[in-house]
């Protein structure tokens, strides 16, 4: 019969197709804005690195203001950045088997010879564990060694968006890029990494998507180079030369160490208060203790990657989708009573209410199929249309340019919900059109 | 074949009780082709559906068949309707966006017969009253008096012990109603038990036996009147049908 009952349902498609298509429609619209929530929702709040959670820490230190705290919202913690030379003090440690210290900055990449325009390249100034820390995958050859950053070394890793650009997608290692007028080596190109949220950055946009180009540490000093992100300050300093910038309270560096064990972690933790209480004594350091070594997970918490706005949105988006359900609740029972002679025939010719209530349950359920289909339609296209929408600068990465990539899982649960909740939304009018007396509408088709 | 005894049947709305049938009695036996007369209102389509399973009864005792419906479920109702109920309405109930063949079909269905069996009636059913060149048009191609043959066909598909015919010949010319109660006898003489609500004098006339209901009773019943020897044989009186005194 659930065939029968299927063939039935598609020709109930065109019986009404304007009711047909406000049901559809309203199903689409609410699952799509769903959709689209939860998969931003997703992209902003999971742990892309969440197998590293337990010994992937941000290092932090609070050498700000003593008068106040640098996050008036939250005065327990210390300032998300550190200073150029704390951090060049940290790095000297051998306690972590992985420890980076980085910046984003921004420079031109251009290739002699190749007839490619110059291109605005998001870059990131960063020690050589940046890769074996994060787990980034190489697509051809691989990062730099550590006395790459000491030299500095001229060599590059691009991404394999920068690559296929550059180089149409080619094996580039071993070519030079000019970068900011000066010639670089390439030494590696990543394959696809889209690490969501940018966990390792979060002051500078949680949802961008990683670098185009990342260069050795030791070239801030050579470049004189500046973040392209936050810096902030709370000393009011002479800042005349590069050398004045790099030796002021201002912070601009983010580190981040891998500590192996909770005895990694203690001696870490140790080396880093033993760092601050030794400044202390120079004048520095002028608030309580508070160095912190934060897993990702609490990471993107402290740094309100996820907001309660957020939340908010996601609730909304479901309010919304039940208001669609309701009103399709609504256009079902239209429907189904707009059809109620033809169903008081088939009452009549000996069909129970449990196959009447089957029938139109068979029905709903083809109705929100198509609906979630749709609906998973228009969410893309809402995404489209967001990503579009943010990309102003087609350099910039664009944090919904990731939203391209959506997150299948995420989706595929908006999906199911939304099916079983229109199907739910359905069973009222269906049972109610098996409750109707045929006979009324006998005498009167 | 059907047996009722002291039916009645409330509408109540907050208003007003309407009494559609009173102590209503009435026994049709098996074969017989009984016409149901009456005014506007006096309850003859209310003891169509009651004696259909469209509609349950308030009060009093119905047995179809031999068997007591009073009690059945929703779900034992709608298979009798199936296998031993055929209808025929006034104005055919076909259903407009299904051909002919997938018309006769619906009842099919719902008895969950196989593809082959199904197809073997509907042709069938369709041959018998004449329409099986149109079996793939649509209801809105057919003439009045087509679509009701095509009702009736419906009706015949399935079988049924008796069929329920409520003006048949209501939304058709003169002509066409001759050739469908013509065909309503040829059924009959088949041994299909044959109840017919009508208003018209000259139709309930060619009925076997003809029930007057005025204000939800029988005021009046001519008694069986046997048309050959072949009918006559095997079917009686119902008894209580024969104890009913006008209102």
């Amino acid at each position: 019969m659930l065939g029968y009952y299927f063939k039935l349902a598609l020709r109930n498609l065109n019986r009404n197709p304007g009711l047909t298509t406000l049901m559809i429609g309203a199903v689409a619209l609410g699952i799509a804005v769903c959709v689209m929530t939860l998969t931003m929702y997703r992209a902003m709040s999971g742990n892309p690195i969440w197998w590293k959670n337990d010994v992937l820490y941000a290092v932090t230190l609070d050498a700000w203001d003593p008068k106040e705290p640098a996050n008036e919202d939250r005065p327990e913690l210390p300032p998300w950045q550190l200073t150029y030379r704390d951090a060049m003090a940290l790095i000297e440690s051998d306690i972590p088997k992985h420890k980076i210290i980085m910046h984003k900055a921004i420079g031109v990449v251009a290739v002699d010879g190749l007839r490619v325009k110059p291109e605005r390249a998001l870059t990131r100034v960063t020690t050589s564990d940046f890769f074996a820390i994060f787990d980034v995958p190489f697509k051809y050859g691989g990062g730099w060694a550590p006395r790459a950053d000491e030299g500095p070394e001229p060599v590059a890793v691009l991404s394999k968006k920068m690559n296929d650009k550059v180089f149409g997608g080619e094996n580039s290692v071993g070519r030079q890029i000019r970068w900011n007028d000066r010639e670089f080596r390439v030494v590696g190109v990543l394959d696809h990494w889209l690490p969501l949220p940018i966990f390792y950055d979060v002051n500078n946009g949680s949802l961008e998507e990683p670098e185009d180009v990342f260069i050795p540490f030791g070239w801030n000093v050579a470049l004189e180079l500046q973040s392209a992100g936050n810096t902030n300050g709370w000393k009011p300093e002479e800042i005349e030369t590069y050398q004045d910038f790099i030796n002021s309270e201002d912070i601009w560096i983010q580190m981040w160490v891998e500590l192996p064990d909770a005895t990694a972690r203690q001696r870490f933790q140790a080396f880093i208060d033993n760092y601050v209480i030794a400044q202390k004594k120079s004048g520095r350091f002028q608030r309580p203790l508070n160095n912190r070594l934060t897993p990702v997970d609490q990471w993107l918490i402290d740094n309100e990657v996820v907001g309660n706005d957020d939340r908010v949105l996601v609730g909304l988006a479901f309010a919304f989708l039940a208001v669609c359900l309701l009103n399709t609740v609504g256009l079902l029972l239209a429907k189904f009573l707009n059809n109620a002679p033809i169903t008081g025939i088939r009452r009549a010719l000996g069909a129970s209410r449990r196959q009447v209530f089957m029938q139109h349950l068979v029905e709903v359920s083809v109705i929100s199929s198509i609906g979630a289909v749709a609906g998973l339609a228009l969410g893309g296209l809402m995404l489209m249309g967001l990503r579009a929408l943010y990309t102003v600068d087609p350099t910039d990465g664009g944090g919904t340019q990731a939203l391209a990539h959506v997150d299948f899982t995420s989706v595929a649960t908006a999906l199911l919900l939304a099916l079983f909740a229109t199907v739910a939304a359905g069973l009222y009018p269906a049972w109610r059109i098996g409750r109707i007396p045929p006979a009324i509408y006998l005498k009167a088709q | 074949m059907l047996e009722m005894t002291g039916i009645s049947k409330v509408y109540r709305t907050d208003l007003i009780e309407t009494h559609a049938l009173r102590d209503f009695s009435l026994g049709v036996g098996d074969g017989e082709f009984v016409a149901v007369t009456g005014p506007s209102g006096s309850g003859k389509t209310t003891f169509m559906n009651v004696a259909g399973l469209l509609e349950v009864f308030d009060t009093g005792a119905y047995k179809l068949d031999g068997e007591d419906v009073s009690r059945l479920s929703d779900e034992q109702r709608s298979r009798l309707r199936n296998e031993k109920i055929g209808f025929i309405f006034q104005s055919f109930n076909l259903i407009p966006d299904l051909d002919i063949y997938d018309n006769v079909d619906v009842p099919l269905r719902y008895r969950r017969l196989d593809a082959k069996d199904r197809d073997q009636r509907i042709k069938s059913a369709l041959e018998v009253v004449g329409l099986s060149s149109r079996m793939h048009h649509m209801p809105s191609q057919l003439s009045g008096g087509q679509q009701q043959r095509a009702a009736i066909a419906r009706a015949l598909a399935g079988d049924p012990r008796f069929l329920l015919a409520d003006e048949p010949t209501g939304n058709v010319d003169s002509l066409m109603a001759r050739q469908v109660m013509d065909l309503l006898e040829q059924i009959n003489e088949m041994g299909t038990t044959i109840i017919m609500v009508t208003h018209d004098p000259e139709l309930a006339r060619r009925a076997h036996r003809n029930v007057h209901i005025v204000d939800g009773q029988i005021s009046d019943f001519r008694p069986y009147e046997p048309r050959n020897e072949e009918i006559m044989t095997g079917i009686g009186i119902a008894p209580v049908a024969a104890t009913m005194s006008p209102a």
